[in-house]
Order: structure tokens, then sequence, then C-alpha cells
């Protein structure tokens, strides 16, 4: 089959590679109908994330087709239409329980290395590096899916392709960051990071009744997007001084929530890089690292700061004391995908929500290598980039 | 960090590449004589040989949520053993208490050992070691209770590896691997995913055999 391949830093390669096959009683594999680019895959390929290896297929946000299960997965059917969450869980071990099921015990293969350097180690990812477990990404053809009968969601035929792919990831993770706002009606939310997660976490803060969103970022576009599409008011922070906007906008006390949709992109050498397996801090390709800070020192009196973009490591100059003294929230964490998608498929039907609104490419799975360097070059307003296996190669 | 990387560094080296080298002097010795060196006098007494600080001590304590008797029937029946103990090829129970152990040996020629049942307490503890004579001193104990509230079992487990002799005990590390307390850890990872989540994760084939639950 073909598959998205890393090759090293800025080295994306479409190969043909074996077809995977069921390896486990759970499993099931998927023919892929349509796979996307995330932010954190740009981190990958700009060689900053440990623990890859030439010839890794790339992906985790996919969906398609179960074209075959095995013996154990008695949920899927072949020819069951499914979006498959980034995250892997086992549905069975005490966090998978707890509803926690990015913290699941049993999904990462090499949990030792995340042991290593967190104490404990979270759950398997698709296509994101062997300490993640070493699974093939669903970038491809055709994809393996472990414990099959606990995530793949179905999905109606109703519904387009694009509607329900970001199930797989960006919208849950969105959503999971309005919802760690805890929001009560007239809430005012402020988001850091107008790429796919914010603009969905913008989307989510006014589903979950906030009566205002602020959203902060430089890319004209991605801004254009928030104010269009969610009715966000719009901060440019190279034009303003966002404390000083913010405060003025919320009559002197300071947003109720803060939402960190950027996360910690951090320069230098590899091993710096390390502490950042961004998943979501390349939505706003900053290269100013201060959002978290900002965030924290913007936020209301006994407000929350929700954080959705990644950190890997630790962080410098952490302001613990302005969080402290005000008696802040802090959430964070890997979105617990099963939790969320549910609920989001019935708000899609619903028409509550198109989340096919961030869809700026459309384009085959060949032209992974073009579409890699335009969307980290941000060249030709890219946003989001949608592949389709079989689609004519536009290259 | 550099802990993390430095040590998946080691992982990603060949095991067997390492380890053969290093079993290639008593290889070549039992060639001869027919025997492990520094093995022929056997361990007369496994609770000497294993006393104090002599010997390969691992520990490593897991939490499953799985109800205790299910834990224990599964580790009870020690022929399950080598399903998530990857240094173990077989476990034979020769009924009375007895078993046959078998482990994959340097050069792929297997260690072999036969053990008795000392202690057995069900759904408390079951403690194991290797008979008198045997080519190997071995010795382990399993502990099991309940936590929360008894919606969880808690398993404890205590391997203890000796063998007299230098080169032997070179031998006896490539049984116990590169790094014995990491081996059981990954072994107690692995049962625990058996008996929590039906399967051994794994990201490709090679893994998977080794896990295999048919």
């Amino acid at each position: 089959m073909k598959a998205v391949c890393y090759y090293g830093k800025g080295d994306v390669r479409v190969e043909t590679v074996p077809d995977p096959e069921i390896l486990n009683p759970r499993d099931a594999i998927v023919r892929v109908t349509a796979t996307a680019i995330c932010g954190s895959d740009l981190h990958i390929y700009g060689g900053y994330i440990p623990t890859m290896q030439k010839g890794d297929v790339l992906g985790h946000e996919f969906m398609g087709e179960v074209v075959a299960v095995g013996p154990e997965n008695h949920r899927l059917k072949v020819g069951d239409r499914v979006v498959v969450p980034f995250t892997i869980a086992c549905g069975h071990c005490f966090f998978c329980k707890e509803q926690l099921w990015s913290l699941c015990d049993n999904s990462n293969p090499n949990a030792w290395i995340a042991e290593k350097l967190y104490g404990y180690s979270a759950s398997g990812l698709f296509g994101y590096s062997h300490m993640y477990g070493g699974y093939a990404g669903g970038q491809a053809e055709y994809v393996r899916v472990p414990f099959a009968d606990v995530g793949p969601l179905r999905v109606p035929d109703g519904l387009r392709d694009e509607q329900v792919l970001f199930l797989s990831d960006i919208f849950p993770t969105g959503f999971m960051a309005a919802e760690n706002c805890q929001i009560t009606p007239g809430d005012t939310v402020a988001v850091w990071g107008c790429g796919p997660v914010g603009q969905f976490a913008i989307q989510s803060a006014f589903l979950l009744g906030a009566e205002r969103v602020i959203a902060i970022d430089r890319v004209s576009e991605r801004l254009a997007l928030a104010e269009s599409s969610s009715q966000a008011e719009v901060l440019d922070y190279t034009k303003v001084d966002v404390s000083d906007a913010l405060r003025e906008m919320t009559g002197g006390q300071g947003p109720d929530a803060c939402i960190d949709a950027v996360g910690l992109e951090s320069h230098g050498t590899t091993l710096d890089a390390w502490y950042d397996r961004a998943k979501a801090s390349m939505y706003l390709a900053t290269d100013r690292p201060h959002a978290l800070r900002q965030a924290i020192n913007a936020c209301r009196k006994g407000g929350t700061v929700s954080i959705p973009g990644v950190y890997g490591g630790w962080l410098d100059k952490f302001p613990l004391g302005a969080a402290f003294a005000k008696g802040l929230t802090l959430k964070m964490g890997q979105t617990h995908m099963h939790r969320y998608m549910p609920r989001l498929l019935d708000h899609i039907e619903r028409g509550d929500i198109d989340p096919s609104f961030i869809i700026t490419h459309r384009v085959g799975l060949e032209d992974a290598p073009d579409m890699y360097k335009t969307f980290r070059e941000k060249e030709d307003d890219c946003i989001k980039v949608v592949m389709t296996p079989g689609r004519t190669y536009h290259g | 960090m550099a802990t993390a990387a430095v040590a998946y560094g080691l992982s990603r080296r060949s095991f067997s590449g390492m380890a053969i080298a290093a079993a290639a002097a008593p290889l070549a010795y039992r060639g001869v004589t027919g025997e492990w060196p520094g093995w022929r006098n056997g361990a007369a007494d496994t609770r000497a040989a294993l006393g104090g600080d002599r010997g390969i001590h691992v520990r490593e304590a897991i939490r499953l949520e799985v109800p205790l008797e299910t834990v224990w029937g599964f580790w009870r029946r020690l022929e399950n053993l080598p399903r998530f103990m990857t240094h173990l090829k077989e476990v034979r129970d020769l009924g009375g208490g007895r078993s046959h152990w078998v482990a994959d040996g340097p050069g792929g020629v297997p260690v072999e050992w036969d053990a008795e049942i000392v202690n057995e307490v069900p759904n408390e503890v079951i403690g194991w070691r290797s008979v008198p004579g045997s080519d190997i001193a071995t010795a382990g104990s399993v502990h099991f209770s309940r936590a929360r509230q008894g919606r969880s079992a808690q398993v404890k487990v205590h391997l203890q590896y000796a063998a007299p002799g230098g080169k032997a005990a070179r031998a006896l590390a490539f049984v116990m691997g590169r790094d014995p307390a990491h081996m059981i850890r990954e072994d107690m990872r692995r049962v625990k995913q058996l008996l929590e989540a039906g399967e051994i994760a794994c990201a490709t084939p090679e893994v998977s055999e080794e896990g295999d639950l048919a």
C-alpha cells in the first residue's frame, strides 16, 4: 500500500510499504478514506520528536471503512464506516474505567520510555514515535487499529467524511479545552492560538454557553476565520497589548477562563526539542512561547486556565505565584477522546457545528511531501490539509 | 531527558548481539565438557545460594482491575508464566508441587531446572524454589492482595536467581537479560495487559508472536 513515511527532518515520502495485518484479537484494519495533517505532525517533520525511525508511517487523524476484524472484536463489522481516535485505549484498565482514556495503562508497548521521562506513561498514539508505541499511522491507504472494539466510532452515511474526520483529534481536543473552563452562562473566554484546535475551542466555548470568546493570534486569515465562522472577538497580538486589551474588554476584571491552544514551541538543539513533543503548539506557529504566562496573568481571580496546547518538558519562569495568588484552576492533558466523540457526533448530526469549516486544502496522499511544506510555511493561507488516498495527484 | 534517550538507545541495540558475545565463552566450554562452567557442583542448597545479597534479586509490583481470584488462578497455573515472562520458554507442571522450567540460554541452548512450591496460601501467596542439585538456583514468590476496597488486585513479585561461578553468572545474566529489573517490570506490564485487556499491546508482528495468546 501507499503510505506517508518519515525519513528525517524535512523529509517525508510517499512509499510503498507492506499492508497492515491483524496482530491481536481485538484489532481491526481500516481502509482510509480521509486523513489530515495535524500541527503536531509538523514537529515530527521538523525533526523535533525523538524516537522516530526512518520509514515510520505518519498520521493520527484518519477515518475509513473497516475491511478486517480480529476474532475477539465483537463490536465492529467489515464495511462499518468509522472515525478513529488518535489515542489508543484498552477500555479495561483503571484509567479507561475512570474515563481518563488518554492515560490508558495498556496501550503503549514502549511505556517504559515515557516512564523514564514522566514517572508514568500515557496511552499509545498512532504515528507518533516509538516512545508512544511505534504504531503505524493513518496517512496511508490502510491502517491497523488496536483495541478497535473500544476506539473507533461508527458514523452515519448521511455525513460526509469532512464533517466527521476531525472527531479523530482536533474537535474533541478543542472541546475538552472548553469543557475544562467550567463555563457558566455569561462567561468570557479568551483563547490564545487560532489554529485548528483554537478554532474548535472557540466554537466549543460557545456551544457550552460562553457569552463572549476573545481570540488571540497574529495570522490574519486565522483571526478572520475565528471572526467569521465563530463570531469571536479577535486580537492581533502584534498590534495590541493583549493584557491591556483583555482588561479593558472585561471591565477591568479579566476573562473568566483562558485557553492556551499554543503550547510550547522550543527552539534550538534536538535535546531541547525533546521537551517539546507538542501536539498543538504548531497550530499557532508563533515563535513566542509566552502564551501560557500571558494567559495566567490575564485570567481573572478564581478563574480557570485550560491548556490543550502540548508541553513536553520543563517550563522556565512559570508564574506559579500569580496562579496561586489569584486562586486559579489549571487543567490540562491529552484529550480523553473516547469520552467526547459520541457527544460531538450528535452535535454534528444536529447541525450545531460543521467541522469542515477549517479545511483549506484538499489533496491526494501523493501530495503529502508538498503539503507538509506548505502547512509548515503557512503558504497559500494553509490552515488544514485533508488527504484522500486515491485522489488525483495534484503535484 | 538524556536518561530516557540513552535508555531508549540501549533498548534499540540487539539483545542477541550483545548477549551472544557474552555467551560465547561458557558455550565453548560446555562444548568440551558437556556442562556449564562452574555449575558442576550445583546449588546444593537453594536457600544458601540465594541468602543475603547473593544472586540477582528483582522486585516489582502492579495493580490490576481484575478480581483477585482471577489473578491468583492465572499465576497459580505456572504454565502461564512464559506467556508474559519472555525469558522463560516453558514451565511444565510435574505434579506434587514440582515443576520443570526452561529458559532461553546463551546461543539458543536452553537452561533448565526443576522447582518445587514451598509456600502456598490461595489468593495470598505462592512461593517456589529450584530443587537442591539444580544447575541454577532460583526462587520466586508472589504476594496477592486487594486494593481500593476490593475493586483492584495488587501483585508483588520477588524473583531471585543465583549461580555460583563467574562465567556461569554471566550465562545467567543472559537468561535474566541486560537489566533484570527492567525485564521483570516489562513482564509485569505484559501480564497486566493480558489479564485486563485480554491481549498484549504491540506495534509489530515480532512482539505479537512473543505475546501470542493462541
